[in-house]
């Protein structure tokens, strides 16, 4: 059903289609929308859910993280600070293999306080053992998060997911969403079947002491899960397709690549505007492209070679810096075309930090640098 | 394959306290029970991979949050419809509890979990090498409170977390000491019986840090008792409803001298503040009524707690006007009170303008004193409208 609804809404639809049953959040902008509409369906007992309000992010995370591993289907939401105050967490969920799905409505972070979007935030906690989608609009947003739960419990993965959306830009944007019907999302998302739990039936001890003679091979089998997960992800792509009889990207999406020798790559919303960038340099005859990056964990390294291997002036834009060294997009970017035969030019452009706006002239900023020599960290938009 | 609740192929120091305390709550409990542990010595000593202590479904995350990921399982056995059928604790050390799991613990308690909290109070940061909590007590010293010239040890008191638990309203609050095993398994059998959260603090030496002989864990257990200086309470909906009471208190010394973290005490500089540790004492048995006369208090107490079954209507209440030799009882938020001997009610009426028989509740919004005069009356019962 085609709706007229506020990214954060429509978001909270899908969690309800989803049938989270463990539900807990704290408030913080530009998060707020989503678990405020979940407790109105909560009360007003449209989702059959415990909503579980609690003292801090960390406890927010810990309780979802204790349902899960008691054997129910978990939601919980945050941003920035939030996120950041839930690290521990995250590495603990990722670490006893619980299938907790995470929105996190992307904002920058202290200091100084700034509540606009980037993704510093996200992209802080990439290494703590989540698969993380990065959104373009809302719909995307709505098929990630029925991607995330499928992903997250199939048997073969089992990891927690996080689906990343620009805060305000998504999260408070009013787009027109094709929600699914609860069969489809029935059919697609079957009951969570935990492979084990929290039972006195079959007890067993979670979150163990593990010295130097078996702690590394759990991390193995995580990284070895990401790597499996991106031969996974397709699959349960294809299904979706048949079940919603809509397309989802999961990975990357390529835009305009065919014969692309300049090529963007971006995350997030500012692809919209990067691809009417893309179709008006187009229209003047110059052959530039975009690559999309869905998925920045598991990063699908060869897949992205693929498909920038034709190029030869790539820019990475992005709304996070590794400071000190350069977009972490940016190095995963360059460590695609590590060992390989053709080494285009690989430059690195930041903007719109703290909700800085990114406009056509931002970009059109960034397609005049490629011509140039290779810059690692060119910032866009100062005002200095 | 674990077939005990709690096996004894755990990896604790000899004489650890914190090992028996755990091992009488789970035993107590029996085997349907989900626990969510915090880090610390106990998570450290029993889940060692590939081993487990645990025959009950057990699970750790982090330090501060045990709490919280109970709240968690708790919230999916409700959805479930199963927390009819299994209990839910959460534990861990004083550190955990008192320190860096407050704010956790408090919003557990604050939510209305139906979890049962025990801290296992060694007093002190163990796990990482004795380093002091805020229950470490005045005047012991550990690697981040030691004693030197210008210092004899921790400078504060313990926190009163059974008060701040009780502060939130739980509806049943206890200290144990593991010297006394009946008292503690009747504790957590009760917090068991009590839906909502609940609260057990229990005494647990730990030798390595306290640095005592390990066969003298039970008698230190003992001690702390016997001096006042760990009263072993018991609340129920705010209330004292039972304490632990002494023969005759022993002086602190008798228990401090048995453990090196207060051997620096043992010196010419060090009497004052014995003599402070004393007055700790002293102030606990006078606040909680440990002593004999405590006995009495205690009597009145369990007397009151008796009478406030007895259920009144709304018309026996009426009959006690105090007329024709009938008692004089009037009502209080649901409260029944005696009249008798205060000099402020006569016949069965209070200055001619309240009477004996009714509900006084919406009367007093008028009086000209608060509803601190009802505590010179006895209850003896509660009103059922
Ligand atoms: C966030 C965080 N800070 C510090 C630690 C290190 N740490 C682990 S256990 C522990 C002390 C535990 O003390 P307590 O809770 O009193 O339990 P005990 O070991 O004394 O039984 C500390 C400081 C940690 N695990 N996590
Ligand atoms: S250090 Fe103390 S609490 Fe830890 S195992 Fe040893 S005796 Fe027990």
């Amino acid at each position: 059903m085609r709706r007229y609804l506020e990214g954060s809404h429509a978001v909270a639809e899908i969690v309800r289609l989803c049938k989270a049953q463990v539900i807990s959040a704290y408030p913080i902008t530009p998060q707020t929308h989503i678990v405020e509409s979940l407790a109105q369906m909560v009360a007003d007992g449209e989702l059959n859910a415990e909503f579980i309000n609690v003292e801090s992010e960390h406890s927010a995370a810990s309780v979802v993280q204790g349902a899960s591993a008691t054997g129910v289907r978990t939601y919980t939401a945050t941003t920035s600070q939030g996120l950041l105050y839930m690290i521990e967490v995250l590495y603990s969920i990722a670490g006893l293999r619980l299938p907790v799905v995470l929105t996190c409505a992307n904002r920058a972070v202290s200091s100084p306080i700034n509540i606009w979007n980037d993704h510093q935030d996200s992209v802080t906690v990439r290494d703590a053992g989540w698969l993380q989608f990065y959104a373009e609009n809302n719909q995307e947003a709505c098929d990630l998060h029925l991607m995330a739960y499928r992903l997250a419990e199939d048997h073969n993965i089992m990891l927690p997911v996080m689906v990343c959306m620009d805060g305000y830009i998504l999260t408070h944007a009013y787009e027109v969403v094709d929600l699914p019907e609860q069969s489809q999302v029935d059919k697609f998302l079957p009951d969570f079947k935990p492979i084990h739990c929290l039972n006195p039936d079959e007890p067993v001890s979670m979150g163990v002491l593990m010295g130097p003679e078996s702690y590394i091979e759990t991390r193995y089998a995580i990284h070895q899960t990401m790597m499996d997960a991106l031969n996974v992800i397709p699959g349960i792509a294809d299904e979706f397709e048949q079940v919603f009889g809509r397309k989802v990207h999961c990975l990357i999406e390529k835009y305009r690549l065919e014969d692309a020798t300049q090529v963007f790559v971006a995350m997030g919303s500012m692809v919209g505007t990067v691809k009417e960038i893309v179709d008006g340099l187009r229209e003047d005859g110059q052959k530039v492209g975009l690559l999309k990056v869905i998925a920045h964990r598991p990063f699908p390294k060869r897949i992205v070679y693929e498909a920038l291997k034709n190029a030869r002036e790539i820019a990475v834009l992005e709304k996070a810096i590794s400071l000190g060294e350069e977009g972490p997009l940016l190095s995963d970017v360059k460590s695609a075309f590590c060992g390989q035969g053709n080494q285009p030019k690989i430059s690195g452009f930041v903007l719109g930090l703290g909700g800085r706006d990114i406009t056509k002239k931002s970009i059109l900023e960034v397609h005049d640098a490629l011509s140039g020599s290779q810059v690692d960290v060119k910032f866009i938009d100062l005002k200095i | 394959m674990v077939t005990e609740l709690f096996s004894s192929g755990h990896t604790a120091c000899a004489g650890c306290g914190q090992a028996l305390g755990a091992r009488l709550v789970v035993e107590t409990t029996g085997p349907n029970v989900i626990i969510a542990n915090a880090t610390g010595c106990l998570e450290v000593f029993t889940s060692r991979y590939p081993e487990s202590a645990w025959g009950v479904p057990w699970i750790h995350s982090l330090f501060q949050n045990a709490a919280a990921v109970a709240s968690g399982v708790e919230a999916a056995l409700r959805i479930k419809g199963k927390l009819d059928q299994v209990r839910v604790i959460s534990q861990g050390g004083d550190g955990a509890t008192a320190d860096i799991g407050m704010a956790s613990l408090s919003g557990m308690f604050d939510r209305g979990h139906d979890i049962l909290y025990v801290c296992y109070d060694n007093e002190a940061y163990m796990n990482t090498g004795v380093q002091r909590s805020g229950l470490t007590p005045f005047g012991s010293r550990t690697t981040t409170s030691p004693s030197g010239k210008k210092s004899f040890g921790n400078p504060r008191p313990k926190k009163n977390i059974p008060e701040i638990a009780n502060a939130h309203n739980v509806p049943y609050v206890a200290t144990a000491s593991v010297a006394f095993p009946k008292d503690l398994q009747k504790k957590v059998k009760r917090a068991l019986s009590i839906r909502g959260p609940k609260y057990i603090q229990i005494f647990v030496p730990c030798p390595l840090g306290w640095r005592h002989d390990p066969g003298l864990t039970y008698e230190i257990a003992k001690l702390v008792v016997e001096t006042g200086l760990y009263p072993i309470l018991e609340y129920q909906d705010g209330k004292l409803i039972s304490v632990k009471t002494i023969e005759a208190a022993k002086p602190v010394d008798e228990y401090l001298k048995l453990q090196g973290r207060y051997a620096h005490l043992f010196t010419e500089r060090g009497k004052d503040e014995i003599a402070k540790i004393q007055t700790i004492a002293d102030s606990n048995i006078k606040k909680y009524g440990l002593l004999k006369e405590g006995k009495e208090a205690q009597k009145k107490m369990a007397a009151e707690k008796l009478a406030e079954e007895k259920i009144f209507t709304t018309a026996e209440l009426s009959k006690c006007d105090g007329k024709d030799g009938r008692p004089a009882y009037f009502a209080y938020k649901g409260k029944v009170y005696d009249t008798a001997g205060s000099d402020r009610w006569a016949d069965g009426a209070h200055y001619n303008t309240h009477f004996a028989g009714s509900d006084l509740t919406d009367a007093l919004v008028e009086a000209p004193h608060g509803d601190e005069v009802f505590e010179r009356f006895k209850i003896v019962g509660v009103l059922k409208a």
